[in-house]
Protein backbone atom coordinates (compact mmCIF):
# COMPACT_ATOMS: atom_id res chain seq x y z
CA UNK A 1 0.00 0.00 0.00
CA UNK A 2 1.10 3.74 -0.89
CA UNK A 3 2.52 5.30 2.30
CA UNK A 4 1.58 8.63 0.86
CA UNK A 5 -1.10 10.00 3.15
CA UNK A 6 -4.21 10.90 1.55
CA UNK A 7 -4.35 14.08 3.66
CA UNK A 8 -1.72 16.26 5.23
CA UNK A 9 -2.42 19.79 6.95
CA UNK A 10 0.45 21.42 8.55
CA UNK A 11 -0.05 24.11 10.59
CA UNK A 12 -2.95 25.64 8.26
CA UNK A 13 -4.79 28.92 9.44
CA UNK A 14 -6.91 30.76 7.42
CA UNK A 15 -8.26 34.45 7.96
CA UNK A 16 -10.96 36.38 6.84
CA UNK A 17 -10.71 40.30 7.14
CA UNK A 18 -7.89 42.23 7.63
CA UNK A 19 -5.43 42.56 10.35
CA UNK A 20 -6.15 44.14 13.56
CA UNK A 21 -9.99 44.60 14.19
CA UNK A 22 -12.31 42.29 12.95
CA UNK A 23 -10.04 39.76 11.93
CA UNK A 24 -11.90 36.02 11.94
CA UNK A 25 -9.78 33.09 11.99
CA UNK A 26 -12.06 30.56 10.99
CA UNK A 27 -9.16 28.04 11.15
CA UNK A 28 -6.78 29.01 13.34
CA UNK A 29 -3.69 26.02 13.60
CA UNK A 30 -4.49 22.57 12.37
CA UNK A 31 -2.08 19.69 12.28
CA UNK A 32 -3.85 16.70 10.44
CA UNK A 33 -2.59 13.55 8.73
CA UNK A 34 -5.13 11.22 7.42
CA UNK A 35 -3.93 7.33 5.94
CA UNK A 36 -5.17 6.14 2.98
CA UNK A 37 -8.35 3.73 3.84
CA UNK A 38 -8.99 5.83 6.91
CA UNK A 39 -13.00 7.13 7.16
CA UNK A 40 -12.93 10.17 9.16
CA UNK A 41 -15.93 12.21 10.96
CA UNK A 42 -15.73 15.58 10.85
CA UNK A 43 -17.30 17.25 13.79
CA UNK A 44 -17.78 20.21 15.58
CA UNK A 45 -20.43 22.81 16.12
CA UNK A 46 -21.21 25.93 13.00
CA UNK A 47 -18.33 28.13 12.62
CA UNK A 48 -15.94 26.18 14.18
CA UNK A 49 -14.27 25.96 11.10
CA UNK A 50 -15.33 22.64 9.41
CA UNK A 51 -16.34 24.28 6.29
CA UNK A 52 -12.94 26.55 5.80
CA UNK A 53 -11.07 23.66 6.05
CA UNK A 54 -12.74 21.54 3.56
CA UNK A 55 -12.46 24.51 1.25
CA UNK A 56 -8.64 24.44 1.62
CA UNK A 57 -8.30 20.64 0.84
CA UNK A 58 -10.37 20.84 -2.17
CA UNK A 59 -8.31 24.16 -3.12
CA UNK A 60 -11.68 25.78 -3.46
CA UNK A 61 -9.72 28.58 -1.19
CA UNK A 62 -5.81 29.17 0.05
CA UNK A 63 -4.56 29.12 3.50
CA UNK A 64 -3.01 32.34 5.21
CA UNK A 65 -0.61 29.83 6.59
CA UNK A 66 0.96 26.35 6.73
CA UNK A 67 0.46 23.89 3.93
CA UNK A 68 -2.25 21.82 2.53
CA UNK A 69 -0.81 18.32 0.93
CA UNK A 70 -3.30 16.11 -0.57
CA UNK A 71 -1.76 12.30 -1.63
CA UNK A 72 1.73 14.37 -1.67
CA UNK A 73 0.65 17.51 -3.69
CA UNK A 74 -1.68 20.45 -4.68
CA UNK A 75 -4.99 20.51 -3.90
CA UNK A 76 -5.85 21.48 -6.86
CA UNK A 77 -4.19 19.15 -8.85
CA UNK A 78 -5.73 16.32 -7.11
CA UNK A 79 -9.13 17.25 -8.28
CA UNK A 80 -7.90 17.65 -11.56
CA UNK A 81 -6.94 14.25 -11.68
CA UNK A 82 -10.31 12.92 -10.16
CA UNK A 83 -8.37 11.65 -7.11
CA UNK A 84 -10.85 13.93 -4.73
CA UNK A 85 -13.88 14.61 -4.96
CA UNK A 86 -16.66 15.96 -2.79
CA UNK A 87 -20.32 16.37 -2.05
CA UNK A 88 -21.45 19.47 -0.92
CA UNK A 89 -24.32 20.18 0.87
CA UNK A 90 -26.92 22.36 -1.26
CA UNK A 91 -26.49 24.94 -4.97
CA UNK A 92 -24.44 23.54 -7.26
CA UNK A 93 -26.98 21.63 -9.30
CA UNK A 94 -28.95 23.53 -12.34
CA UNK A 95 -32.47 22.80 -12.48
CA UNK A 96 -33.04 22.18 -16.14
CA UNK A 97 -30.23 19.77 -17.30
CA UNK A 98 -31.84 16.48 -16.50
CA UNK A 99 -30.64 14.28 -13.88
CA UNK A 100 -28.59 12.19 -16.71
CA UNK A 101 -27.42 15.03 -18.16
CA UNK A 102 -25.77 16.47 -15.40
CA UNK A 103 -23.74 13.40 -14.78
CA UNK A 104 -23.21 13.01 -18.75
CA UNK A 105 -21.97 16.56 -18.62
CA UNK A 106 -19.42 15.90 -15.67
CA UNK A 107 -18.83 12.20 -16.85
CA UNK A 108 -17.23 13.96 -20.17
CA UNK A 109 -14.44 16.04 -18.05
CA UNK A 110 -12.96 13.15 -16.45
CA UNK A 111 -10.04 10.72 -17.54
CA UNK A 112 -11.18 8.00 -17.03
CA UNK A 113 -14.38 8.54 -15.77
CA UNK A 114 -16.86 5.67 -14.14
CA UNK A 115 -20.16 4.79 -16.93
CA UNK A 116 -22.93 7.10 -16.63
CA UNK A 117 -25.37 3.87 -15.98
CA UNK A 118 -23.07 2.64 -13.06
CA UNK A 119 -22.87 6.15 -10.72
CA UNK A 120 -26.61 6.72 -11.36
CA UNK A 121 -27.39 2.57 -10.28
CA UNK A 122 -24.81 3.27 -7.35
CA UNK A 123 -26.47 6.26 -5.91
CA UNK A 124 -29.86 4.66 -6.58
CA UNK A 125 -31.23 7.14 -9.38
CA UNK A 126 -30.90 5.41 -12.54
CA UNK A 127 -34.77 5.37 -12.11
CA UNK A 128 -34.91 9.15 -12.74
CA UNK A 129 -32.24 9.66 -15.08
CA UNK A 130 -34.63 11.85 -17.23
CA UNK A 131 -36.11 13.93 -14.90
CA UNK A 132 -35.09 17.60 -15.03
CA UNK A 133 -32.98 18.66 -11.69
CA UNK A 134 -35.80 20.88 -10.89
CA UNK A 135 -38.64 18.56 -10.55
CA UNK A 136 -36.31 16.12 -8.16
CA UNK A 137 -36.57 16.21 -4.31
CA UNK A 138 -34.13 17.47 -2.16
CA UNK A 139 -33.03 14.00 -1.15
CA UNK A 140 -32.97 12.95 -4.91
CA UNK A 141 -30.70 15.98 -5.56
CA UNK A 142 -28.34 15.35 -3.21
CA UNK A 143 -28.16 11.37 -4.38
CA UNK A 144 -27.24 13.04 -7.86
CA UNK A 145 -24.46 15.09 -5.86
CA UNK A 146 -22.93 11.58 -4.69
CA UNK A 147 -23.46 10.64 -8.58
CA UNK A 148 -21.48 13.01 -9.75
CA UNK A 149 -18.60 12.42 -6.91
CA UNK A 150 -18.59 8.93 -7.83
CA UNK A 151 -17.53 9.60 -11.71
CA UNK A 152 -13.79 9.80 -10.86
CA UNK A 153 -13.73 7.03 -8.51
CA UNK A 154 -11.83 8.84 -6.53
CA UNK A 155 -9.60 7.68 -3.70
CA UNK A 156 -10.74 10.26 -1.10
CA UNK A 157 -14.27 10.96 -0.77
CA UNK A 158 -15.22 13.88 1.35
CA UNK A 159 -19.17 14.45 2.07
CA UNK A 160 -20.10 17.88 3.77
CA UNK A 161 -23.59 17.00 5.41
CA UNK A 162 -23.92 14.28 2.98
CA UNK A 163 -27.43 12.55 3.98
CA UNK A 164 -29.28 15.98 4.51
CA UNK A 165 -32.65 15.42 3.22
CA UNK A 166 -32.48 11.54 2.51
CA UNK A 167 -35.31 9.23 4.61
CA UNK A 168 -33.84 6.22 6.42
CA UNK A 169 -33.78 3.85 3.68
CA UNK A 170 -31.56 6.51 1.50
CA UNK A 171 -29.43 7.23 4.52
CA UNK A 172 -28.80 3.52 4.91
CA UNK A 173 -28.46 2.51 0.78
CA UNK A 174 -25.43 5.40 0.94
CA UNK A 175 -23.39 4.12 4.55
CA UNK A 176 -23.61 0.85 2.78
CA UNK A 177 -21.90 2.11 -0.20
CA UNK A 178 -19.68 4.47 1.51
CA UNK A 179 -18.59 1.41 3.79
CA UNK A 180 -18.64 -0.74 0.54
CA UNK A 181 -15.77 1.39 -1.15
CA UNK A 182 -14.06 2.03 2.66
CA UNK A 183 -12.98 -1.39 2.09
CA UNK A 184 -11.99 -1.20 -1.22
CA UNK A 185 -9.59 1.77 0.34
CA UNK A 186 -11.29 4.52 -0.78
CA UNK A 187 -10.01 7.60 2.14
CA UNK A 188 -14.07 8.87 3.12
CA UNK A 189 -14.12 12.02 5.43
CA UNK A 190 -17.09 13.94 6.04
CA UNK A 191 -18.67 16.41 7.85
CA UNK A 192 -22.08 15.66 9.49
CA UNK A 193 -24.49 16.45 12.18
CA UNK A 194 -26.06 13.31 13.23
CA UNK A 195 -23.06 12.29 16.08
CA UNK A 196 -24.94 8.86 15.47
CA UNK A 197 -23.35 8.34 11.83
CA UNK A 198 -20.13 9.51 13.19
CA UNK A 199 -20.02 6.88 15.69
CA UNK A 200 -21.31 4.36 13.67
CA UNK A 201 -19.46 4.85 9.90
CA UNK A 202 -15.89 6.29 11.26
CA UNK A 203 -13.01 5.18 12.52
CA UNK A 204 -11.64 7.82 13.56
CA UNK A 205 -13.48 11.20 14.71
CA UNK A 206 -11.58 14.79 14.40
CA UNK A 207 -14.05 17.24 16.63
CA UNK A 208 -12.96 21.29 15.52
CA UNK A 209 -13.98 24.19 17.76
CA UNK A 210 -12.76 27.72 17.22
CA UNK A 211 -10.41 26.64 14.58
CA UNK A 212 -8.68 24.13 16.35
CA UNK A 213 -8.77 20.74 16.71
CA UNK A 214 -9.71 19.78 20.42
CA UNK A 215 -10.01 15.90 20.17
CA UNK A 216 -8.94 13.45 17.50
CA UNK A 217 -9.36 9.79 18.30
CA UNK A 218 -11.19 6.48 17.60
CA UNK A 219 -15.48 7.12 18.59
CA UNK A 220 -14.23 5.06 21.82
CA UNK A 221 -11.34 7.37 22.55
CA UNK A 222 -13.60 10.54 22.14
CA UNK A 223 -16.17 9.82 24.66
CA UNK A 224 -13.90 8.34 27.14
CA UNK A 225 -11.73 11.43 26.82
CA UNK A 226 -14.13 14.12 27.30
CA UNK A 227 -16.85 12.27 29.94
CA UNK A 228 -14.41 9.48 30.92
CA UNK A 229 -15.91 6.06 31.79
CA UNK A 230 -17.85 4.55 34.61
CA UNK A 231 -16.60 1.68 36.31
CA UNK A 232 -18.98 0.00 38.68
CA UNK A 233 -18.29 -2.95 40.63
CA UNK A 234 -19.60 -4.87 43.60
CA UNK A 235 -17.18 -4.27 46.50
CA UNK A 236 -18.54 -3.91 49.87
CA UNK A 237 -16.22 -1.55 51.78
CA UNK A 238 -14.13 -0.38 49.22
CA UNK A 239 -10.35 1.39 49.55
CA UNK A 240 -11.63 4.67 48.67
CA UNK A 241 -8.02 6.57 49.29
CA UNK A 242 -6.65 4.08 47.20
CA UNK A 243 -9.21 4.53 44.44
CA UNK A 244 -8.59 8.23 44.75
CA UNK A 245 -4.85 7.95 44.16
CA UNK A 246 -5.79 6.11 40.66
CA UNK A 247 -4.72 8.38 37.65
CA UNK A 248 -7.72 9.70 36.26
CA UNK A 249 -9.96 8.95 38.82
CA UNK A 250 -12.47 12.15 38.87
CA UNK A 251 -15.19 10.87 41.71
CA UNK A 252 -16.23 7.88 43.66
CA UNK A 253 -19.41 6.79 44.71
CA UNK A 254 -20.31 3.92 47.45
CA UNK A 255 -23.73 2.93 46.89
CA UNK A 256 -24.65 -0.14 49.17
CA UNK A 257 -22.45 -2.71 48.17
CA UNK A 258 -21.25 -1.02 44.83
CA UNK A 259 -18.84 1.19 44.05
CA UNK A 260 -18.91 3.66 40.94
CA UNK A 261 -15.56 5.26 39.80
CA UNK A 262 -15.63 8.17 37.29
CA UNK A 263 -12.35 8.00 35.33
CA UNK A 264 -10.52 9.34 32.22
CA UNK A 265 -8.90 5.74 32.44
CA UNK A 266 -11.40 3.04 32.92
CA UNK A 267 -8.72 0.31 32.13
CA UNK A 268 -6.08 0.97 35.24
CA UNK A 269 -9.38 1.22 36.90
CA UNK A 270 -10.65 -2.10 35.40
CA UNK A 271 -6.69 -3.74 36.25
CA UNK A 272 -6.12 -2.34 39.62
CA UNK A 273 -9.95 -3.72 40.78
CA UNK A 274 -9.25 -6.78 39.31
CA UNK A 275 -5.61 -7.67 40.42
CA UNK A 276 -5.23 -5.59 43.88
CA UNK A 277 -8.78 -6.27 45.34
CA UNK A 278 -11.77 -8.47 45.92
CA UNK A 279 -13.93 -6.34 43.73
CA UNK A 280 -16.10 -8.79 41.01
CA UNK A 281 -19.01 -7.80 38.55
CA UNK A 282 -17.11 -5.19 36.71
CA UNK A 283 -19.21 -3.13 34.19
CA UNK A 284 -17.59 0.00 32.26
CA UNK A 285 -19.74 2.10 30.69
CA UNK A 286 -19.30 4.69 28.35
CA UNK A 287 -21.13 8.54 28.43
CA UNK A 288 -22.35 8.63 24.58
CA UNK A 289 -20.76 10.87 21.83
CA UNK A 290 -23.25 13.60 22.33
CA UNK A 291 -22.24 14.00 26.16
CA UNK A 292 -18.50 14.48 24.98
CA UNK A 293 -19.22 16.35 21.37
CA UNK A 294 -21.29 19.58 24.33
CA UNK A 295 -18.34 18.56 26.71
CA UNK A 296 -15.27 19.21 24.17
CA UNK A 297 -17.29 21.86 21.93
CA UNK A 298 -19.97 23.36 24.59
CA UNK A 299 -18.06 26.44 26.07
CA UNK A 300 -20.28 28.88 24.75
CA UNK A 301 -18.86 31.62 27.30
CA UNK A 302 -16.33 32.69 24.65
CA UNK A 303 -17.37 34.01 21.31
CA UNK A 304 -17.01 31.74 18.37
CA UNK A 305 -15.25 33.08 15.27
CA UNK A 306 -17.99 33.40 12.39
CA UNK A 307 -16.99 30.74 10.05
CA UNK A 308 -17.78 33.32 6.70
CA UNK A 309 -17.99 30.19 4.19
CA UNK A 310 -20.18 28.40 6.27
CA UNK A 311 -23.51 29.24 4.32
CA UNK A 312 -21.85 28.61 0.93
CA UNK A 313 -20.73 25.05 1.29
CA UNK A 314 -22.48 23.92 4.45
CA UNK B 1 -17.89 -3.99 -8.83
CA UNK B 2 -14.73 -3.39 -10.65
CA UNK B 3 -11.73 -2.47 -8.45
CA UNK B 4 -10.43 1.17 -7.94
CA UNK B 5 -8.85 2.94 -11.09
CA UNK B 6 -4.98 3.21 -10.78
CA UNK B 7 -3.86 6.36 -10.13
CA UNK B 8 -1.52 6.54 -12.14
CA UNK B 9 -3.43 6.43 -15.60
CA UNK B 10 -5.20 9.20 -14.33
CA UNK B 11 -5.17 12.20 -16.28
CA UNK B 12 -6.81 15.70 -17.18
CA UNK B 13 -9.33 16.53 -19.98
CA UNK B 14 -7.53 18.15 -23.02
CA UNK B 15 -8.46 21.64 -23.54
CA UNK B 16 -8.90 22.34 -20.28
CA UNK B 17 -12.74 20.11 -20.52
CA UNK B 18 -13.60 22.33 -23.42
CA UNK B 19 -15.51 19.31 -26.18
CA UNK B 20 -18.28 19.12 -28.20
CA UNK B 21 -20.15 16.78 -26.36
CA UNK B 22 -20.54 19.53 -23.22
CA UNK B 23 -21.58 22.13 -25.94
CA UNK B 24 -23.97 20.06 -26.92
CA UNK B 25 -25.43 19.48 -23.42
CA UNK B 26 -25.46 22.88 -23.08
CA UNK B 27 -27.40 24.16 -26.36
CA UNK B 28 -30.17 21.12 -25.65
CA UNK B 29 -30.38 22.79 -22.05
CA UNK B 30 -30.83 26.69 -23.58
CA UNK B 31 -33.20 25.15 -25.81
CA UNK B 32 -35.68 23.69 -23.45
CA UNK B 33 -35.97 27.58 -21.72
CA UNK B 34 -38.56 28.69 -23.58
CA UNK B 35 -38.47 32.22 -22.70
CA UNK B 36 -35.15 32.14 -23.89
CA UNK B 37 -36.46 30.47 -27.42
CA UNK B 38 -39.11 33.24 -27.87
CA UNK B 39 -36.82 36.32 -26.68
CA UNK B 40 -34.41 35.50 -28.82
CA UNK B 41 -36.13 33.14 -32.25
CA UNK B 42 -39.49 34.31 -31.90
CA UNK B 43 -39.70 38.26 -30.84
CA UNK B 44 -37.38 38.89 -33.22
CA UNK B 45 -38.89 37.66 -36.37
CA UNK B 46 -42.49 39.24 -35.20
CA UNK B 47 -41.04 42.72 -34.67
CA UNK B 48 -39.76 42.46 -38.32
CA UNK B 49 -43.23 41.00 -39.21
CA UNK B 50 -44.69 44.19 -37.70
CA UNK B 51 -42.51 46.65 -38.81
CA UNK B 52 -40.77 45.52 -41.63
CA UNK B 53 -43.62 44.47 -44.33
CA UNK B 54 -45.40 47.57 -45.12
CA UNK B 55 -46.58 47.82 -48.72
CA UNK B 56 -44.21 50.90 -49.13
CA UNK B 57 -40.82 49.58 -47.38
CA UNK B 58 -40.76 46.68 -50.31
CA UNK B 59 -40.90 48.74 -52.78
CA UNK B 60 -38.77 52.04 -51.60
CA UNK B 61 -34.75 51.18 -51.75
CA UNK B 62 -32.24 51.04 -49.36
CA UNK B 63 -29.01 51.02 -50.63
CA UNK B 64 -28.51 47.71 -52.70
CA UNK B 65 -31.62 46.09 -51.36
CA UNK B 66 -35.44 47.44 -50.00
CA UNK B 67 -36.22 48.87 -46.48
CA UNK B 68 -37.84 45.39 -45.85
CA UNK B 69 -33.96 44.12 -45.80
CA UNK B 70 -32.71 47.41 -43.95
CA UNK B 71 -35.04 46.54 -41.33
CA UNK B 72 -34.58 42.19 -41.50
CA UNK B 73 -30.61 43.05 -40.77
CA UNK B 74 -31.63 45.12 -37.94
CA UNK B 75 -33.68 42.76 -36.36
CA UNK B 76 -31.55 40.27 -37.28
CA UNK B 77 -28.62 42.12 -34.76
CA UNK B 78 -31.28 42.48 -32.51
CA UNK B 79 -32.18 39.21 -31.88
CA UNK B 80 -28.63 38.27 -31.89
CA UNK B 81 -27.57 40.82 -29.26
CA UNK B 82 -30.46 39.40 -26.74
CA UNK B 83 -28.66 36.12 -27.45
CA UNK B 84 -25.45 37.14 -27.07
CA UNK B 85 -26.11 39.08 -24.12
CA UNK B 86 -28.36 36.48 -22.19
CA UNK B 87 -25.39 33.63 -22.94
CA UNK B 88 -22.95 36.29 -21.39
CA UNK B 89 -24.88 36.69 -18.34
CA UNK B 90 -25.20 33.12 -17.62
CA UNK B 91 -22.13 33.00 -16.37
CA UNK B 92 -22.85 34.91 -13.43
CA UNK B 93 -26.09 33.26 -12.99
CA UNK B 94 -24.62 29.88 -12.41
CA UNK B 95 -22.05 30.97 -10.36
CA UNK B 96 -25.10 32.23 -8.08
CA UNK B 97 -26.81 29.19 -8.34
CA UNK B 98 -23.20 27.33 -6.99
CA UNK B 99 -22.90 25.35 -10.12
CA UNK B 100 -20.01 26.77 -10.95
CA UNK B 101 -18.37 26.02 -7.35
CA UNK B 102 -20.02 22.70 -8.36
CA UNK B 103 -17.52 22.81 -11.73
CA UNK B 104 -14.62 23.47 -9.50
CA UNK B 105 -14.72 20.31 -7.92
CA UNK B 106 -13.70 19.20 -11.64
CA UNK B 107 -10.91 19.59 -13.93
CA UNK B 108 -12.73 22.15 -16.19
CA UNK B 109 -10.43 25.23 -16.41
CA UNK B 110 -12.38 28.62 -15.74
CA UNK B 111 -11.47 29.81 -18.88
CA UNK B 112 -12.71 26.58 -21.31
CA UNK B 113 -15.72 27.15 -18.86
CA UNK B 114 -16.26 30.64 -20.38
CA UNK B 115 -15.26 29.70 -23.62
CA UNK B 116 -17.42 27.68 -24.11
CA UNK B 117 -20.48 29.94 -22.34
CA UNK B 118 -19.52 32.32 -25.03
CA UNK B 119 -19.82 29.89 -27.78
CA UNK B 120 -23.21 28.81 -26.78
CA UNK B 121 -23.84 32.06 -26.85
CA UNK B 122 -22.90 32.80 -30.28
CA UNK B 123 -24.39 29.83 -31.20
CA UNK B 124 -27.99 31.07 -30.64
CA UNK B 125 -27.33 34.57 -31.95
CA UNK B 126 -26.34 32.95 -35.09
CA UNK B 127 -29.40 30.90 -34.96
CA UNK B 128 -31.11 34.29 -34.43
CA UNK B 129 -29.74 35.98 -37.04
CA UNK B 130 -30.70 32.88 -39.29
CA UNK B 131 -34.32 32.64 -38.17
CA UNK B 132 -35.24 36.31 -38.83
CA UNK B 133 -33.09 36.07 -42.16
CA UNK B 134 -35.54 33.68 -43.64
CA UNK B 135 -38.36 34.93 -42.31
CA UNK B 136 -37.40 37.88 -44.25
CA UNK B 137 -36.96 36.12 -47.31
CA UNK B 138 -40.06 34.83 -46.92
CA UNK B 139 -41.53 37.93 -46.42
CA UNK B 140 -40.18 40.54 -49.24
CA UNK B 141 -36.49 41.51 -48.06
CA UNK B 142 -34.44 41.66 -51.40
CA UNK B 143 -31.11 42.05 -51.30
CA UNK B 144 -28.09 40.26 -53.25
CA UNK B 145 -27.47 36.73 -51.68
CA UNK B 146 -23.50 37.62 -50.68
CA UNK B 147 -24.67 40.87 -49.57
CA UNK B 148 -27.42 38.99 -47.22
CA UNK B 149 -24.09 36.76 -45.94
CA UNK B 150 -21.88 39.73 -45.41
CA UNK B 151 -24.84 41.27 -43.45
CA UNK B 152 -25.24 38.18 -40.96
CA UNK B 153 -21.37 37.56 -40.60
CA UNK B 154 -20.37 40.60 -39.36
CA UNK B 155 -23.82 41.06 -37.74
CA UNK B 156 -23.12 37.51 -36.12
CA UNK B 157 -18.57 38.52 -35.12
CA UNK B 158 -20.22 42.17 -33.98
CA UNK B 159 -22.77 40.29 -31.28
CA UNK B 160 -20.32 39.47 -29.51
CA UNK B 161 -19.42 42.84 -27.83
CA UNK B 162 -22.92 42.31 -26.24
CA UNK B 163 -21.60 38.54 -24.90
CA UNK B 164 -19.00 40.73 -23.14
CA UNK B 165 -21.39 42.78 -21.89
CA UNK B 166 -23.63 39.95 -20.43
CA UNK B 167 -20.92 38.61 -18.66
CA UNK B 168 -20.17 42.05 -16.97
CA UNK B 169 -23.99 42.91 -16.30
CA UNK B 170 -23.87 39.50 -14.74
CA UNK B 171 -21.89 39.76 -12.54
CA UNK B 172 -22.97 43.57 -11.38
CA UNK B 173 -26.94 42.81 -11.36
CA UNK B 174 -28.88 40.68 -8.56
CA UNK B 175 -28.92 37.38 -10.38
CA UNK B 176 -31.94 36.26 -10.19
CA UNK B 177 -33.62 38.74 -12.40
CA UNK B 178 -30.42 39.86 -14.47
CA UNK B 179 -32.62 39.36 -17.80
CA UNK B 180 -35.61 41.07 -16.55
CA UNK B 181 -32.88 43.73 -16.80
CA UNK B 182 -31.08 43.31 -19.29
CA UNK B 183 -33.98 42.05 -21.74
CA UNK B 184 -36.34 46.00 -21.66
CA UNK B 185 -32.51 47.83 -21.88
CA UNK B 186 -31.18 45.84 -24.70
CA UNK B 187 -34.79 47.03 -26.54
CA UNK B 188 -33.98 51.00 -25.32
CA UNK B 189 -30.41 50.66 -26.32
CA UNK B 190 -31.43 49.22 -30.14
CA UNK B 191 -33.82 51.81 -29.92
CA UNK B 192 -31.53 54.41 -29.14
CA UNK B 193 -28.78 52.79 -31.41
CA UNK B 194 -31.10 53.13 -34.34
CA UNK B 195 -32.00 49.10 -34.59
CA UNK B 196 -35.29 49.94 -35.09
CA UNK B 197 -35.87 53.73 -36.08
CA UNK B 198 -33.45 55.05 -39.04
CA UNK B 199 -31.46 58.01 -37.44
CA UNK B 200 -32.59 60.47 -39.58
CA UNK B 201 -35.80 60.39 -38.70
CA UNK B 202 -34.28 61.16 -35.50
CA UNK B 203 -34.20 64.54 -33.96
CA UNK B 204 -30.38 66.02 -34.68
CA UNK B 205 -29.81 65.96 -30.32
CA UNK B 206 -31.09 62.39 -30.14
CA UNK B 207 -29.48 61.10 -33.52
CA UNK B 208 -26.07 62.58 -31.79
CA UNK B 209 -26.29 60.77 -28.74
CA UNK B 210 -27.51 57.65 -30.44
CA UNK B 211 -23.77 57.67 -32.48
CA UNK B 212 -22.40 56.62 -29.04
CA UNK B 213 -24.57 54.57 -27.64
CA UNK B 214 -23.34 50.82 -28.06
CA UNK B 215 -26.57 49.37 -30.44
CA UNK B 216 -25.09 51.94 -32.83
CA UNK B 217 -21.69 50.90 -33.98
CA UNK B 218 -22.81 46.77 -34.50
CA UNK B 219 -26.14 47.78 -36.73
CA UNK B 220 -24.39 50.47 -38.97
CA UNK B 221 -21.20 47.79 -39.69
CA UNK B 222 -23.83 44.95 -40.15
CA UNK B 223 -25.42 46.91 -42.82
CA UNK B 224 -23.13 48.13 -43.99
CA UNK B 225 -22.95 45.30 -47.16
CA UNK B 226 -26.59 47.00 -47.98
CA UNK B 227 -24.76 49.73 -49.21
CA UNK B 228 -26.16 51.92 -46.03
CA UNK B 229 -24.83 55.31 -46.57
CA UNK B 230 -23.75 55.67 -42.51
CA UNK B 231 -20.37 56.42 -41.64
CA UNK B 232 -18.41 52.59 -41.52
CA UNK B 233 -15.43 54.88 -39.65
CA UNK B 234 -17.49 55.99 -37.04
CA UNK B 235 -19.13 52.47 -36.11
CA UNK B 236 -15.71 50.73 -35.91
CA UNK B 237 -14.89 53.27 -33.91
CA UNK B 238 -18.13 52.65 -31.96
CA UNK B 239 -17.93 48.62 -31.66
CA UNK B 240 -13.85 48.89 -30.66
CA UNK B 241 -14.82 51.21 -27.87
CA UNK B 242 -17.70 49.19 -26.58
CA UNK B 243 -16.05 46.31 -27.07
CA UNK B 244 -13.18 47.71 -24.77
CA UNK B 245 -15.22 48.83 -22.20
CA UNK B 246 -17.49 45.64 -21.55
CA UNK B 247 -14.55 43.59 -21.61
CA UNK B 248 -12.18 45.36 -19.17
CA UNK B 249 -15.75 45.64 -16.67
CA UNK B 250 -16.13 41.83 -17.44
CA UNK B 251 -12.48 40.79 -16.62
CA UNK B 252 -12.58 43.37 -13.70
CA UNK B 253 -15.76 41.60 -11.61
CA UNK B 254 -14.43 38.40 -12.94
CA UNK B 255 -11.30 38.95 -11.15
CA UNK B 256 -12.60 39.88 -7.93
CA UNK B 257 -14.77 36.87 -8.08
CA UNK B 258 -12.66 34.42 -8.67
CA UNK B 259 -11.01 35.54 -5.06
CA UNK B 260 -14.22 33.58 -3.58
CA UNK B 261 -15.44 31.09 -5.84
Amino acid sequence: MNTTPAVRLTGVTKHFGSKGLGQVRAVDGIDLTIAPGEVVAFLGPNGAGKTTTVDMLLGLSRPTGGDVEVFGGDPRRAVSLGRIAAVMQTGGLLKDFTVRETVEFTASLFRPARPVDEVLERAGIVDIGDRLVGKASGGQQQRLRFALALLSDPDLLVLDEPTTGMDVQGRRDFWSAIRDDARRGRTTLFATHYLEEADAYADRIVLMRQGRIVADGTAAEIKAMAAGRSVRATWPDPDTAALTALPGVDAIDVRGDSVLIHTGDSDAVARYLLTHTPARDLEVTGRNLEDAFVALTGDDDVSEPTDEHEGALA
Amino acid sequence: MSTMIDSTTRTVPPFGGFSGRILGLELRRLLRNKRAVIFTLVMPSVFFLLFGTDGDYKTESAGHGNVTAWIMVSMAVYGAMIATTSGGAMVATERALGWSRQLRLTPLHPVAYVAIKTLVAMTMGLVAIVVVFIVGSLWGAELPMWRLLLCGLVGWATSLVFAALGLFMGYLLPSDNVMQILGPSLAILSFAGGLFIPLDQMGDVFATIAKFTPAYGVGVLSRAPLGDDQSVLLGVVNVLAWAAVFIAGAAWRMSRDTQRV
